[in-house]
């Protein structure tokens, strides 16, 4: 399913999204151990996680993951979002926990 | 006597760190500071100690064996040892328990090794920025085994911190010194330190070379060795 529609259908909040468009999701990870997640998640996987230090971009474009999702409401910081921007990783935040949404991505069938 | 120190500073083996981050340079902008007392602390590794202590030899400079440790909850940790070769074989087997996942130089950054004079001999492909497989506390442990002493890192920032990571300090372990980063933070802090329990240093985390400590934080030491060095984080209050 493409990203674009994911964010759309579980109404989330579109921090940065570059190449929102073009992205197609191949699965779903969820972690906030940067390391086991460098290590299980794979390409095109959007992860869900409530860390928002700029590490996670890093993370992220080390295993080319479609996007992020932070979860809970967290604040992100600056540097992370602008890396982010910088890179081509696009983040979404929701105000829901990790089990809601992913709750909600199997639903629409992710 | 007072020993001014910055016990916390990455080479450009550290990923993150500047590629400016040479032994020479590193030492001598210590000395030019006026430091009495340094550690090279990369991450998950101490391949660039050696020269560092080489070069400071000829400035008058101590350098303490040191490296940052990722633990499996992903808290650094600073660990410090009284000889090189302690320093060595631990750093061994925290190296070895890194996974082999590949450095990806355009955005982690390079991982340079040097020799005493600058040149560079070598990269690390492994990238140092994963985390070991052992928990705080065997880590802990660990640096016991090898006389050395565990310090947390930089407890009062958001990420990586055994404060924002665990949450609390762990009572199974025996700490006695901590790092601050921000000294006028641990105000805020109370509650979760009880910090009249540790003895607190402030260093640099220097990634770059103007970010390294003015002499403004010493340590009250009768001999200035590795060995003293430890004994006092060992110590606590």
């Amino acid at each position: 399913m493409k990203l674009s529609s994911i964010a759309d259908k579980l109404n989330l909040e579109i921090v940065t999204g570059p190449e929102l468009e073009e992205k197609e999701v191949e699965g779903v990870y969820i972690g906030d151990l940067l390391s086991i997640v460098m290590s299980k998640a794979q390409q095109n996987f959007l992860w869900i996680t409530i860390q928002t230090h700029i590490n996670i971009v890093a993370v992220a474009t080390l295993v080319d993951l479609a996007g992020i999702i932070i979860v809970e409401g967290m604040d992100i910081e600056k540097d992370a979002v602008e890396k982010a921007r910088e890179v081509g990783i696009p983040l979404f935040k929701s105000k829901l926990s990790a089990y809601d949404i992913a709750c909600k991505l199997k639903e629409i069938g992710i | 006597m007072k020993i001014a120190y910055d016990l916390h500073i990455h080479s450009a083996l550290s990923p993150c760190g500047d590629n400016d981050m040479t032994p020479n340079n590193i030492v001598n902008m210590a000395y030019l500071k006026g430091l009495n007392v340094i550690a090279i602390t990369d991450h998950n590794s101490m391949l660039n100690v050696i020269p560092a202590i080489e070069v400071a030899n000829m400035r008058g400079i101590l350098v303490v064996p040191g490296i940052e440790v990722t633990t499996r909850e992903e808290v650094h940790v600073l660990c410090y040892f009284s000889t090189i070769e302690d320093g060595m074989s631990f750093q061994d087997l925290i190296y070895d328990s890194l996974p082999n996942i590949l450095n990806k130089e355009e955005i982690f950054g390079e991982q340079l090794l040097f020799d005493n004079e600058d040149n560079i001999v070598g990269k690390i492909d492994k990238m140092l920025l994963s985390s070991s497989k052992y928990s705080i506390g065997e880590i802990f442990n660990l640096v016991k085994i090898y006389n050395g002493v565990l310090v947390p890192a930089h407890i009062d920032k958001s990420s990586f911190s055994i404060l924002s990571t665990l949450g609390f300090i762990p009572s199974n372990i025996d700490i006695k010194t901590i790092e601050i980063f921000d000294l006028n933070r641990l105000g805020d802090m109370t509650k979760a330190l009880q910090q009249e329990k540790y003895r607190i240093i402030k260093n640099s985390d220097a990634h770059y070379l103007a970010s390294i400590n003015e002499a403004d934080y010493y340590m009250d030491l009768d001999t200035l060795t590795a060995k003293s060095i430890v004994d006092y984080l060992k110590g606590g209050l």
